[in-house]
C-alpha cells in the first residue's frame, strides 16, 4: 500500500484553505459506474468522478505544467501555473484543483492559458532573487524548469537586483532563504498537514504576503522539529538544508587529520537518483570505493551501531518488561524508540509528559560517534583530538541530533558533521566521480560486518522488526525462521501510517550468556502476547500518542516504533529531491532486498557486536559503560520556547 | 455611533407589511417557497447575480442536517453601502429573509458575517433578532410551524475585502485565514464546516422576504427579461445628491445620473474598484446583468477628476486587499500599479502597456477568486476609454518593459 491515502487524508484536518476537497460521488444513474468522460485537446478518456483535470491528463500523457501542486500534500491551487481551458467557463481553471464529476472538454495549450502560465513564471521571477549558478537546486529547480519551458528569455516585469530579505541560518538543519521563495506554500502543507507541526505559514496578505514562523521567529527559536520534510518538497532552493561540505572538505585536506564516515541504509538506496539513475537502485559498495577516492580514511556502516542500539534498547524494553511483570512497579510503558531525531525533538515539544517511554539508547548515529572517539581511538592508537567523524544520514534532523550539547560522551563532540545524501552526492561530483561506474568495495573493518537488521532500519518498521527478530531468538530460543517465513516479519513492514501488531511468545528458552546479568530466567514471559505499534510521520506519531493518552489499544503496547519522517527515514529530509510515494516504495524494495542478501541478518549474530561487548563494553548492554556512552537523556521542551 | 442619514428616494422595503412573507412561506412545502423564487427571477444582489432560486434549490437538495444559511453583510465593495442602509432601516426584512432561506433549504442555523466598520450595527441587529425570538419569529416551531426551528448568530468581520467572496468568508467564519477556496465544490454542497451552506447578499434576503409576501409575478413583473426586479444602488462622487437609491433593473446609467443630480459626469464606476469604468459617451448604458452587471456601487467623476489618479487609487486598493494566496492577483495588481506611476511620468512605453493590458487579460482569466479576477477591470477600462488622457502626460525618456 502507498502511502498517499494516508498523508491526504492527514490533509483534511488541516486549514481549509488549503484542504482537499472532497467531492461526493453522485448517484449512479447512468450504469457506467462512477466513471466520468473528459476529452483533453480532442483526446477522450473516463476517469473515476472526482479525479482532477491534472489526474486524466496524467493518464492521456498529455504535459500540464505544476508549481504548487505535490503528490503527497492537498490541492492548494495558488500558483495558477497549471491552468487550462474548459468549454463553457468564463475563466481558465486550475488543472490540479479542478474534479471532474461532469463530462468536459478541455484545451491545455490555447494562447490564452499560454499566455497566462508565461505571466505567471513572468510574475514569479520578477520578485524571485536568486542566481542559478549559485544555488544549491540549480538544474534541480521547478521554477527554473518552467522558466525554461515557457522560453523566458528577458525578464518581461522586471527582477530584483538585490535580496529582499536576509536568509535565516539560525536552524543546524534547515536554512531559509526567502528571496527564492515563490509562495506556493508546499511547505506551509507539509509542515501543517503532513508532520501536523505547524511551524510555517502564510503571513500578511497582498504583495505583503511571506511564509513566516510564528512571530517571524529564526527556525531555531521555534518549535521546528528539522525533519526537513518542507526542503524535500520545496519546487525552489528557498529551503536547503545546512550544508556542512566546506568543513568536511578542509577535514580531508588537513593531513593532521583522520577523517572517518559512517553511513547509514538510506542514502546508498537513494544517491542513485541524484546520479540520474532510476529509484530503487543501490549503490552500497559503489559508494564506499568514491567515498574513499574523495578522501575519507575509513568507510564505515552505520548498520553496526543500528545492531547496537537494537541490543541496548531491546535490553531496556526487557528491563522495563521485568519490572512491570516481575517486581510489579510502576515504569513507563510502552518504550518508545528514539533513533529518529527529529520524533525525538516532537515528542520534547509536544508531548513532553511522555518522554520517560523514550528509550534512552542513543540512535545510531550518536552511538557510532561515541564508539569511534573512544573504542576505535584506543584500539588504532588515534588521539580522538584528530579524529574527525561524519556522518552520512538521510536526515536533516541529524545535523542538530549532532549538534545536541549533551552528545559529547566521548569527551568530544561524538559526531562532528551530520551530511545529507545530496549533499554527499555534490562532493562525489565535486571529485570528478561519476558514482555509478565506480568499482565495488567493501566496508572497512572493525564495524564492516552489518547485518540485514540494521539495513532494514531505513524502512518505516524496520527497527521493529530487527527488534523482534533479536527478542524472539533471545527469549523463546527459537529461530525467527519457525515463526516468520524467511524472517521476514510483515506484519510490521509496509507503508501504512500506523500498524499494530500481536506476538505471543510461545514458548521461552534459557537466557543468553548476554543478558545473564539483567535476568535470571524468561519465565515471567511464557506465554505472553507481546504487543508493538509502527508509524512514521509526526502526523500519525500524534494519532498514536493521543490514542494512549485516551487509553486506548496503543497505551496498551509494550514497544512503538516512531519514526519522524513519512516513509521512514529512506523519505528523510536528507534524501534526493523530488520525493512521492512511488519513489519511496522504490527505495524501500532497495533496502528490502540489501536485506535478503545479507549474510547475517539478525542483530545479536553480529560478531563485531558481540566482539565490542566483549572487549570494550565489559559489563554487557545496559550496563555502566553502555550507559555513559550509548545512552542519553531527554528536554522537556515545551510548544513556547520564550 | 450614529451616522447621518443617507439620502434615499422611496424604497420598496417600506411598503412591505412586516412577516407576511414568512408566513406565507410557513404556509407552503418548502418546494413551493423555491418554486416561488424562481417566479420571481431574483438573482443575487451582490454582484455576481447568481439566481437565487438555483442555489437555494441546490442547498435544499443537499442532503444534511446541518446546513446553514450566511447572510453576507460584509459590504467592502468601495462605493457600496446599500446594505448598510437596509440592516439599520430594514433588519426585520432581512431577518425575516435569512429565515424563509432557512425553511426553503431546511437549515437550522442563519449567521450574519458583518463587516467589522459596521460593528456599530451590531448591537441594533441583536435586539431585533432577541425581540424575533420573543415573538416566536426565531426558535423552535417558529410561527407555531411544528418542526421548523431556526436561529440566528452574528459574526464580525475584520475588515478584509476579500473576505466577502463566499468561500474567503466562509474560511474567516471557520477561524482561518480570509482566502477563497477552489471551487468546485461550491458552498452549496461544501460550505461552513463542510456543510451545504448559501451565501447570500443582504439586499437578495430582503427581496426574498418581499417576494414571498407579494408574489414571485409581482416581482418579475418589473425591470428587464434577464433581470427582474428593482435594486438598491449606492451613489457617491461628484454628484449633488449621493445616496442609496432604488431602481427597476434596465434603468439607463443617465437616468441615474439624472435623479442624483450629476450634470457634468466625466465618467461613473460601475460596480465598484471591481467594476467598469463608463465613460460618458456610453450613459445611455443599462444597469442589468445582461448589460452592466453590478452589485448597486456607482461613483460618478466630474469633468476634472484625472482618470489615471482613478486607476492608481484602484490598482491601491487591490495591492492591499488581494489576499495574497494566487499569483495573477498578488503580482500583478504590483506590476499594474508600477505600470499605471510609469504612465503617470509619461516613462511607460506603449509597448510595455501593451504588456500591462495582457497581463490584465491573465489577471481576469487566471486568478483564483473574483478579486483578482475583478482587479484588473477598473485600469483597463480607464486605458481604454481616457487613452488620450492617459497617454498625454509630459514624457520624460521612455523605458522598455
Ligand atoms: C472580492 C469579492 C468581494 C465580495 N464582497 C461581497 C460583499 O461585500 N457583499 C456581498 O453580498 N457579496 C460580495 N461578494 C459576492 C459574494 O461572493 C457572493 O457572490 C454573494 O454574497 C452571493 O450572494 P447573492 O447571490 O445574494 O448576491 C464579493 C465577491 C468578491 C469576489
Ligand atoms: S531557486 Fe531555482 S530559479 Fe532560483 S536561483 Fe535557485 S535554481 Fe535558479
Ligand atoms: S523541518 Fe519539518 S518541522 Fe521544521 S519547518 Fe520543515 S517541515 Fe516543519
Ligand atoms: S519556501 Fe519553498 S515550499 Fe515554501 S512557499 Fe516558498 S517556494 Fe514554496
Ligand atoms: S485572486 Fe487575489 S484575492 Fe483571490 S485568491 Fe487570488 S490572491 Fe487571493
Ligand atoms: S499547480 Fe495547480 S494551481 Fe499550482
Amino acid at each position: 500500500m502507498s502511502d498517499k491515502s494516508d498523508t491526504k487524508q492527514a490533509a483534511s484536518r488541516a486549514p481549509v484553505s488549503q484542504r482537499a476537497f472532497t467531492v461526493e460521488k453522485p448517484k449512479d444513474t447512468t450504469g457506467i459506474g462512477s466513471q466520468v468522460s473528459i476529452t483533453i485537446d480532442d483526446r477522450e478518456i473516463k476517469v473515476p468522478v472526482g479525479a482532477t483535470i491534472l489526474d486524466a491528463a496524467k493518464e492521456l500523457g498529455i504535459h500540464i505544467p505544476t508549481l504548487c501542486f505535490h503528490d503527497d500534500l492537498c490541492v492548494a491551487g495558488v500558483c495558477r501555473v497549471c491552468v487550462v481551458e474548459v468549454e463553457g467557463q468564463r475563466t481558465l481553471q486550475a488543472a490540479c484543483a479542478y474534479p471532474v464529476t461532469a463530462p468536459i472538454n478541455v484545451k491545455t495549450h490555447t494562447r490564452k492559458v499560454r499566455q497566462a502560465r508565461r505571466h505567471v513564471v513572468d510574475l514569479l521571477l520578477s520578485k524571485h532573487y536568486g542566481e542559478c549558478y549559485a544555488c544549491v537546486r540549480n538544474n534541480n529547480c521547478e521554477l527554473q524548469s518552467l522558466a525554461k519551458e515557457y522560453g523566458v528569455d528577458h525578464f518581461r516585469f522586471g527582477h530584483p537586483d538585490a535580496p529582499i530579505y536576509d536568509p535565516d541560518e539560525s536552524s543546524y538543519s534547515v536554512h531559509r532563504d526567502m528571496n527564492k521563495c515563490v509562495l506556493c506554500r508546499r511547505c506551509v502543507r507539509t509542515c501543517i498537514d503532513l508532520q501536523e507541526v505547524g511551524v510555517l505559514d502564510a503571513a500578511h496578505r497582498g504583495v505583503e504576503s511571506r511564509i513566516e514562523t510564528f512571530l517571524d521567529k529564526p527556525l531555531a527559536d521555534v518549535v521546528c522539529i528539522n525533519c526537513g520534510q518542507c526542503v524535500n518538497r520545496c519546487p525552489t532552493g528557498a529551503l536547503k538544508a545546512n550544508d556542512p561540505t566546506d568543513d568536511v572538505w578542509a577535514a580531508i585536506d588537513d593531513p593532521a587529520k583522520h577523517v572517518v564516515i559512517q553511513t547509514a541504509p538510506s542514502p546508498r538506496a537513494g544517491v542513485g537518483e541524484c546520479f540520474g539513475l532510476e529509484p530503487g537502485i543501490p549503490l552500497t559498495l559503489e559508494m564506499n570505493t568514491a567515498l574513499r577516492r574523495c578522501g575519507f580514511d575509513r568507510v564505515f556502516d552505520t548498520n553496526f551501531t543500528a545492531d547496537l542500539t537494537i541490543i541496548e534498547e531491546g535490553t531496556e524494553l526487557i528491563q522495563r518488561l521485568h519490572t512491570a511483570l516481575v517486581q510489579k512497579e510502576p515504569v513507563a510503558l510502552p518504550q518508545f524508540t528514539s533513533c529518529s531525531p527529529g520524533w525525538v525533538k516532537f515528542i520534547e515539544h509536544f508531548y513532553p509528559e511522555m518522554l520517560p517511554n523514550l528509550s534512552s539508547a542513543k540512535s545510531p548515529q550518536q552511538m557510532f560517534g561515541a564508539i569511534i572517539k573512544t573504542y576505535y581511538a584506543k584500539v588504532n592508537n588515534l588521539d580522538p583530538k584528530d579524529i574527525v567523524s561524519v556522518a552520512l544520514m538521510p536526515c536533516s534532523a541529524k545535523k542538530f541530533e549532532c549538534n545536541r550539547p549533551e552528545m559529547n560522551d566521548s569527551g568530544y563532540k561524538d559526531v562532528d558533521y551530520g551530511l545529507t545524501t545530496r549533499e554527499l552526492a555534490r562532493m562525489i561530483s565535486e571529485a570528478g566521480i561519476h558514482l555509478p561506474e565506480v568499482p565495488k568495495s567493501p566496508f572497512d573493518d572493525p564495524f564492516g560486518q552489518e547485518t540485514g537488521s540494521g539495513v532494514i532500519f531505513g524502512a518505516s518498521g524496520g527497527v521493529m522488526e530487527a527488534a523482534l527478530r533479536s527478542v524472539i531468538e533471545l527469549v523463546c530460543g527459537i529461530k525467527v525462521e519457525d515463526l516468520y517465513d524467511h524472517a521476514d516479519i510483515i506484519p510490521v513492514r509496509g507503508f501504512e501510517g500506523v500498524k499494530y501488531a500481536e506476538i505471543t511468545v510461545p514458548d521461552v528458552g534459557p537466557v543468553p550468556d548476554i543478558l545473564a546479568h539483567l535476568v535470571p530466567n524468561w519465565d515471567w514471559l511464557k506465554g505472553a502476547t507481546l504487543k508493538v505499534g509502527v508509524c512514521h510521520g509526526t502526523a500519525n506519531a500524534k494519532k498514536v500518542l493521543d490514542d494512549i493518552r485516551a487509553g486506548g489499544k496503543f497505551s496498551e503496547c509494550h514497544f512503538i516504533e516512531f519514526m519522524a519522517c513519512p516513509g521512514g527515514c529512506l523519505g528523510g529530509g536528507g534524501q534526493p529531491i523530488p520525493t512521492t510515494a512511488e519513489i519511496r516504495a522504490a527505495r524501500a524494495r532497495a533496502i528490502y532486498s540489501e536485506d535478503d542478501r545479507s549474510e547475517v541478518r539478525k542483530s545479536h549474530e553480529n560478531p563485531a557486536v558481540l566482539e565490542l561487548y566483549g572487549k570494550f563494553l565489559t559489563d554487557g548492554p545496559c550496563g555502566e559503560m553502555s550507559h555513559k556512552l550509548l545512552h542519553t537523556g531527554y528536554v522537556p521542551r515545551g510548544k513556547y520556547i520564550p | 455611533m450614529t451616522t447621518m442619514k443617507t439620502i434615499t428616494n422611496t424604497l420598496t422595503f417600506s411598503a412591505v407589511d412586516p412577516d407576511a412573507g414568512l408566513k406565507k412561506a410557513l404556509t407552503k412545502s418548502r418546494a413551493d417557497v423555491i418554486a416561488e423564487m424562481n417566479a420571481s427571477g431574483l438573482k443575487g444582489r451582490g454582484g455576481a447575480g447568481f439566481p437565487t432560486s438555483v442555489k437555494w434549490n441546490l442547498a435544499a437538495a443537499a442532503k444534511s442536517d446541518k446546513k446553514v444559511v450566511v447572510c453576507n453583510a460584509d459590504e467592502g465593495e468601495p462605493g457600496t453601502f446599500k446594505d448598510r442602509v437596509i440592516l439599520a432601516d430594514f433588519p426585520d426584512l432581512v431577518l425575516e429573509g435569512m429565515t424563509i432561506a432557512g425553511y426553503a433549504i431546511g437549515a437550522k442555523t442563519g449567521i450574519i458575517y458583518l463587516r467589522g466598520e459596521y460593528s456599530y450595527l451590531r448591537q441594533p441587529l441583536e435586539a431585533a433578532i432577541e425581540k424575533r425570538r420573543a415573538a416566536n419569529l426565531l426558535g423552535n416551531d417558529i410561527a407555531g410551524k411544528s418542526g421548523f426551528s431556526f436561529d440566528i448568530v452574528i459574526r464580525m468581520g475584520a475588515g478584509a475585502y476579500v473576505c466577502g467572496e463566499e468561500t474567503a468568508l466562509i474560511e474567516s467564519l471557520e477561524g482561518h485565514r480570509g482566502e477563497s477556496r477552489n471551487r468546485p465544490p461550491f458552498p452549496v454542497d461544501t460550505g461552513f464546516m463542510g456543510n451545504p451552506t448559501i451565501v447570500n447578499n443582504v439586499e437578495t434576503l430582503a427581496w426574498a422576504a418581499c417576494i414571498l409576501a407579494k408574489g414571485g409575478d409581482w416581482f418579475n413583473s418589473m425591470g428587464t427579461e434577464q433581470s427582474a426586479g428593482r435594486k438598491l444602488f449606492s451613489v457617491s462622487g461628484d454628484c449633488a445628491r449621493p445616496g442609496v437609491y432604488e431602481f427597476p433593473l434596465g434603468v439607463t446609467i443617465q437616468e441615474v445620473l439624472d435623479d442624483v443630480g450629476a450634470d457634468d459626469a466625466k465618467a461613473v464606476q460601475v460596480g465598484g474598484a471591481s467594476g467598469h469604468c463608463v465613460p460618458a459617451g456610453d450613459f445611455q448604458r443599462t444597469l442589468a446583468f445582461e448589460d452592466m452587471p453590478t452589485g448597486g456601487s456607482m461613483i460618478v467623476f466630474g469633468q476634472d477628476r484625472d482618470m489615471l489618479e482613478v486607476a492608481i487609487n484602484f490598482l491601491d486598493f487591490f495591492l492591499e486587499e488581494s489576499c495574497g494566496q494566487c499569483t495573477p492577483c498578488r503580482e500583478g495588481n504590483e506590476k499594474l500599479l508600477e505600470g499605471a506611476l510609469l504612465l503617470q511620468e509619461g516613462r511607460c512605453s506603449m509597448g510595455y502597456l501593451k504588456n500591462l493590458c495582457a497581463l490584465g487579460e491573465t489577471m481576469q482569466l487566471a486568478s483564483k477568486c473574483g478579486l483578482g479576477q475583478s482587479s484588473p477591470n477598473a485600469f483597463l477600462s480607464i486605458v481604454d476609454h481616457f487613452k488620450d488622457e492617459v497617454l498625454g502626460r509630459t514624457a520624460m525618456a521612455p523605458i522598455e518593459g
